[in-house]
Parts: structure tokens; sequence; C-alpha cells
């Protein structure tokens, strides 16, 4: 399903679009998260940020069905140092300029997904693929805090 | 945390007390809005939700909040949330809410 990239994703995960497996993404991107040397808090709009994604391809792209199909794919990035996370769906395409987030003044529930996807993340589209369905690629990067804790952290935090 | 939504529901004085356990995301969010829409009908003086054993929450949990709030205000019910922990507060914070909830460190400084 995944594009070739410079190198294949360290990992891949095939799920069903049942809201009760976001848990156990979340749990996978926050273990590989704190290997890359993110903080406590990077970790957890990581989490919130990649909950979001799936929540919004389960939501609107196969209009809440259970038995559909989502991939995860997560890498390493090395220059500079971070995470990329691609989501790929089958369900229902949407024209990628038609996915904004909604103004925060107006107090209301509902509708905050794509805002914490796109504060969170350094890089965030979203594609239709020519199969059918959406791609969401999302970037983020160590914090130079956080990169200077990697680099004067244990050498098992070097990357392969 | 991947486990069902357990709500602890407890009466002090004229406060109804509503404590969820485990994570509040898109999967278990419906659970507490159920229990929150039945306390609001029963109008206590006020409904303080007890956040400490929350590790995580999405914008669905937030939503819900919101909710409740809004709820509450209408039917002159006095809110508050309780024990907001870090990763709780970070949603909270992204969607720039943190400011429109009342916010104390117990259940026994809500009920002051």
């Amino acid at each position: 399903m995944v594009r070739k990239m410079e190198r294949d994703p360290e990992i891949s995960i095939r799920l069903f679009s049942d809201p009760h497996l976001l848990s156990t993404i979340r749990a996978t991107v926050e273990g590989l998260a704190k290997i890359i040397g993110f903080t406590e808090k990077s970790r957890g709009l990581l989490m919130l940020a990649i909950d979001e994604a799936l929540a919004n391809v389960i939501r609107h792209g196969y209009e809440g069905r259970t038995d559909e199909l989502i991939w995860v794919h997560l890498w390493r990035v090395r220059e500079p140092r971070g995470i990329r996370i691609i989501i790929e769906d089958l369900g229902r395409s949407v024209a990628p300029e038609k996915i904004k987030g909604r103004d925060l003044s107006d107090v209301k529930p509902g509708g905050l997904g794509v805002h914490i996807i796109k504060e969170t993340m350094n890089e965030s589209c979203w594609e239709q693929r020519p199969e059918g369905g959406m791609r969401l690629t999302l970037v983020k990067w160590l914090s130079p805090e956080e990169l200077q804790n990697v680099t004067l952290s244990k050498p098992e935090n070097t990357f392969p | 945390m991947n486990q069902e939504l357990v709500i602890e529901q407890k009466t002090i004085g004229d406060m109804t007390v509503l404590r969820p356990t485990g994570d509040i995301d898109m999967a278990r969010s419906s659970a507490i809005r159920k229990v929150v829409t039945e306390v609001i009908r029963a109008r206590p003086a006020k409904l303080v939700i007890d956040l400490s054993a929350v590790e995580y929450m999405d914008s669905s949990g937030i939503a819900t909040m919101i909710e409740a709030l809004q709820s509450s205000m209408r039917n002159k019910i006095k809110f508050a949330l309780v024990g907001v922990g870090p990763r709780v507060k970070v949603a909270f914070e992204i969607t720039k809410l943190l400011g429109m909830f009342q916010i104390y460190d117990t259940v026994e400084d809500a009920g002051k």
C-alpha cells in the first residue's frame, strides 16, 4: 500500500477501522517516539495527532464502519531527526483543499481533529490515492532541546 | 491504557461527582456523555468531573466536556473539572479550551 520511499518503514500495521483499536496504535507511536527522543509532552501530542487522524478516517472516510482497512506506517527520520507517519485508507476520497481546521473562537464540540493535527505536526499532507481512498503523511521533528538531549544521551539512542 | 471506561458516580452534599477511569477516546466518550446527560437531568447544584484517573483524552473527550459545560450552564448547574493530568491538559491546551473550564486540584477544592 505504501509508496516506495528511501527505505521501508520501521513499523507497518494493518488494522480494521474499529475505534477500540486506536489505543494500540497510540501505544505503538508512543513507543517509537520515545526511542527517537521525543519528550513526554511531545509524545502526548503525537498520540493525539495520530488518534485524530485515524478517528477522521473512521468517522468520515468509512462513515463509522468498523470492518474496513487502514494502514499505518512509521519511520524514524534522520535529517532532521524525527518521525514520519503515513496513514492510508480505502474510504471516501476528499479533495485535500477541503480539509481544514475550524475557527477555535467558536466554542463548540467537534471539528477539532484537523486543528490538532496541523498544530502538532511540522508537516501534514493529505492526498487522494489513485487506487481510491486517502493518504495522510505526517512528519514531526525533534525540537532543538530534544535534539540536544538525544545527542548527549546514551549510544543506544543513535540510529541504526 | 486499553480498557473500557468505568465511571464512578457519587453525591457529596449538593454536588455530583463523576470519576471516569481509563482513556477517553472515540470508542469511549459516548459512555461518559450518556452519564453526564442523566446527571444534568437530575439538576444537582454542582457537577464535577474528576479526571484524575484519566490518562488520555482525545478531541471527542474534549467535545464531551464542552457539551457538559454548556448543558450545565443552560441548566444553571455549576460545572468544574478536577485532577487534570499532563496528557489531558495537553489536549485542552492545543485546542485553546483550557480557559473555558473551572479547574481544581481536588474534589474538596471544587466543593468549596
